[in-house]
């Protein structure tokens, strides 16, 4: 029986061990806590699941120090007689109604964000964001520009099964075409799928909605910060699911009306008056792509 | 494995080897075949996850092609839940229900061996898929439409297979409900009832409500396949998300049927080794009730990303957080029954306490879950899988296990190996931790569930993950041995087997005979 001990020991510390041994010189990313919002709401959000996370923590103190309390205080081995006692009206109504409150305090801070985040209107710019198995389309509604965004070459060649290579920094999470928006700008996203439910999500901007087929869903972001912003599909969609990244490039005002004029000029061949058209001839392209999985 | 083992310690059936088993409409016989039905399809399911984890352990692919690690997060709910969970909750059910009522055997005898026999070929089919054209069903187990019509030719033996699992599940809450209604010792009037009896009676009528709508959901996505209906596919005028609403209106109350027997077995261990009686019987009643009523009000909590007017989502968003009130009174009831006892820490105890620790923190993910705005950045990410595996691993499971010690002496007659139980627990509750604790942070850095490869930052908790896994799953091992030890021999039980425990199944002798309360004792 020692022996067997012992052994569990040796055991368990060399598994210890060699966990620790392997994750630590990876050691790159250990975050905690959700990303940085770039959006005013996000932070909002951000706010709630910390102040859920603090109410949660508190309880659990509360609740764990009382069980403990118990299993040290009132053990057997130390001679601990049992009581009688099995009710107590007082100590019920207590603990039922104080429970009430805290959540009805929880939810009234909760409503106004949401109530904020289903509020689609007065957008400065409309998207139409369609999922595909497995890629995405932007239609920019208003200026006639549409494309498709396929996982870059460098992630699509590494995630062969056994390809063994290279993982860049942003491996899985870049395209060859990002999603381009004007900073400070409320952005109307119009989602909806040509196959199966995917759902477009970018963490830092605290906006995910499914793409439907023969729905459109709406949403909105207003990123407040110039940058690259980084997600990608968060509803199991088939074979390709994790591959199907999303990446948003946001831009100052005359940057992104520079690259709306560079594809809506006359001689490019992408500059596109009807989407339906644009949809024949970018489609055999972009087939090539993450589309072969 | 356990079962050929086991039938040579017997004497009351009439019929010996493979035709006793088939034939035998004795409670005991059939909780023992659905309990080792379940540890089979537990190890079967676990073996599906560690595949999972093994190809999570780095990013890159380096096991499985995406297609077949769709198929066995698939497959690892459908085992775990259809083969591993229910099945243990319907064997205990058998072996105790009638013990603990004081009743000769369940009500209905051969509808029992049916709604048990219909489980294996119902998993043959289901295995069966892995090995068809295309594949077993990659769509996720909550089978959403239109992708899960993209199954292969697996799909109607699919829809077949959970429509038997959905019978079987639906006689036995049959069975129970009637035994329990119908056959109670003289003198146990339903406000005497042990929890166990309470949390299983409330559980048959959750399934009587929510399996005919599963029933129903898969019933109509077959007919979308193959009969030219579109009631889930837009292009004929249909809404895939219908099938959602239809789904998590079945797939609701089933996690809380997966939960409430555990809330039972934990409500008799707790006093028995706190050797107090249990704290609130009568409010452990109505927060259980409650739990089963909100459970049908509840499901769109589950599709909170799927465009639904800002009123739906507050209804669900308030509904669901009100779920941690009765949640909460268990909880408490549980602190208040152990507050001034006289603790002792036999292995179901420990398991139970560690429920209760590990179900709260389940509890508090879910908290979190049912506020809108952050749900929308938490749904569909590992956050969301710490959480289910949370209240279902050391949530349900740990409640099966704690049940399963602490009637194991009763049953085979034998005391378990309590130096052995404590390893099973120790290792268990380590591992179970280092296993879905990490995966909070994934789901909060943005990682979503049901990926095959995922980028860089998420190298490090996976790796822990991994580890984690590998740890809970061989633990497991030690449980196995545990019991193959127990069936076999071991100290001598006394009929009591615990310090003064309360309830009718510690007054037949250990092990029970084939035959227990052929006269109704008096309560």
């Amino acid at each position: 029986m020692y022996r067997s001990k012992a052994y569990g020991r040796w055991l368990f510390i060399g598994i210890a061990a060699a966990a620790l041994a392997i994750a630590t010189p990876a050691a790159a990313d250990w975050a905690l806590d959700f990303p940085a919002s770039a959006t005013e709401l996000g932070n909002k959000v951000r706010g709630l699941h910390h102040l859920a996370l603090i109410i949660c923590v508190v309880i659990g103190i509360i609740v764990f120090g009382v069980l403990g309390y118990s299993l040290v205080k009132f053990r057997k081995s130390q001679g601990a007689q049992a009581a009688k006692f099995s009710h107590s009206t007082k100590a019920e109504i207590v603990w039922t109604v104080i429970p009430v409150l805290i959540l009805v305090g929880l939810a009234i801070p909760t409503a106004r964000v949401l109530i904020e985040m289903e509020d689609t209107q007065a957008a400065d710019l409309r998207i139409k964001v369609t999922g595909y198995q497995w890629k995405w389309r932007y239609e920019y509604l208003d200026h006639g520009i549409s494309f498709f965004s396929n996982i870059d070459d460098a992630s699509n060649a590494a995630s062969i099964l056994g390809a063994g290579l290279e993982l860049h920094e942003h491996y899985l999470r870049d395209v060859d075409k990002p999603m381009v928006v004007p900073v400070g700008k409320k952005v109307k996203l119009q989602l909806t799928s040509n196959d199966v439910i995917h759902a477009w999500w970018v963490p830092e901007f605290y906006v995910k909605r499914d793409a439907v087929p023969g729905t459109i869903n709406e949403t909105w972001f207003k990123a407040e910060k110039t940058g690259t912003y980084r997600g990608q599909c968060a509803e199991l969609c088939g074979r390709g699911h994790g591959f199907m990244p999303i990446v948003v490039e946001v831009l100052e005002q005359d940057e992104y009306d520079a690259w709306v004029v560079g594809l809506t000029a006359p001689a490019e061949p992408e500059a596109l008056e009807e989407p339906e058209a644009a949809m024949s001839q970018t489609a055999p392209a972009a087939a090539g792509g993450a589309s072969s999985r | 494995m356990s079962d050929t083992t086991h039938e040579e310690h017997h004497d009351g059936p009439h019929a010996s080897g493979m035709w006793r088993w088939l034939t035998t409409t004795n409670h005991k016989d059939i909780g023992t075949l659905y309990l080792v039905f379940s540890l089979i399809m537990f190890l079967v399911g676990g073996t599906m996850a560690l595949i999972i984890r093994t190809e999570l352990f780095q990013p890159g692919l380096q096991l499985v092609d995406p297609h077949f690690f769709n198929q066995m997060t698939t497959m690892h709910a459908l085992v775990m839940i259809f083969g591993a969970l229910m099945p243990a909750f319907v064997g205990l059910a058998n072996w105790q229900i009638p013990l603990m009522v004081g009743a000769p055997d369940m009500a209905l005898p051969r509808m029992n061996n049916w709604s048990f026999w219909i489980l294996p070929p119902a998993f043959l089919l289901l295995l069966g898929t892995l090995f068809m054209p295309g594949g077993a069903p990659a769509g996720g187990w909550t089978l959403y439409p239109p992708l899960i019509l993209q199954t292969g030719d697996a799909f109607p033996f699919v829809v077949f297979s959970l429509h038997m699992l959905g019978a079987s599940s639906i006689l036995g809450a049959i069975n129970i409900i009637v035994t329990i209604t119908n056959m109670r010792a003289p003198g146990m009037g339903f406000m005497k009832m042990p929890l166990f009896v309470w949390t299983w009676l409330i559980t048959a009528y959750l399934l009587i409500g929510a399996m005919p709508v599963l029933a129903g959901a898969i019933t109509m996505l077959l007919t979308d396949r193959y009969f030219d209906t579109s009631f889930f596919l837009a292009a004929g005028g249909g809404d895939p998300v219908m099938f959602q609403h239809i789904f998590w209106f079945f797939g609701h109350p089933e996690v809380y049927i997966l939960i409430l027997p555990a809330f039972g077995i934990i409500s008799q261990v707790i006093p028995t080794f706190s050797r107090k009686p249990l704290f609130g019987y009568v409010s452990m009643v109505i927060a259980t009730s409650a739990i089963a009523f909100l459970s049908y009000v509840v499901w769109a909590h589950h599709m909170f990303t799927v465009g639904m007017p800002a009123a739906g989502m507050l209804f669900f968003m308030i509904t669901t957080m009100f779920i941690a009130v009765p949640t909460g009174v268990k909880i408490f009831n549980w602190l208040a029954t152990m507050w001034r006892g006289s603790i002792s820490f036999e292995t179901p105890m420990l398991f139970a306490v560690a429920f209760v620790i590990l179900f709260t923190i389940g509890g508090f993910s879910g908290l979190m879950l049912a506020l809108v705005p952050a749900d929308i950045e938490y749904h569909d990410t590992y956050f969301v899988v710490a959480h289910f595996h949370y209240v279902l691993v050391p949530g349900a499971i740990f409640g099966v296990i704690a049940g399963v010690y602490y009637w194991l002496p009763k049953w085979t007659g034998h005391m378990y190996n309590e130096t052995l139980g404590k390893w099973h627990f120790w290792l268990s509750t380590i591992f179970v931790n280092i296993l879905f604790f990490p995966q909070h942070f994934l789901g909060l850095a943005s990682m979503p569930r049901r990926i095959p490869d995922y980028s860089v930052q998420f190298t490090e908790f996976n790796m822990i993950s991994t580890v984690g896994a590998f740890g809970f799953g061989l633990s497991q091992l030690l449980f196995v041995w545990m019991l193959v030890k127990c069936v076999k021999g071991g100290e001598k039980a006394s009929t009591e087997v615990w310090d003064d425990p309360e309830g009718l199944e510690w007054t037949v002798p250990s092990p029970a005979p084939y035959h227990t309360f052929e006269t109704a004792p008096k309560v």
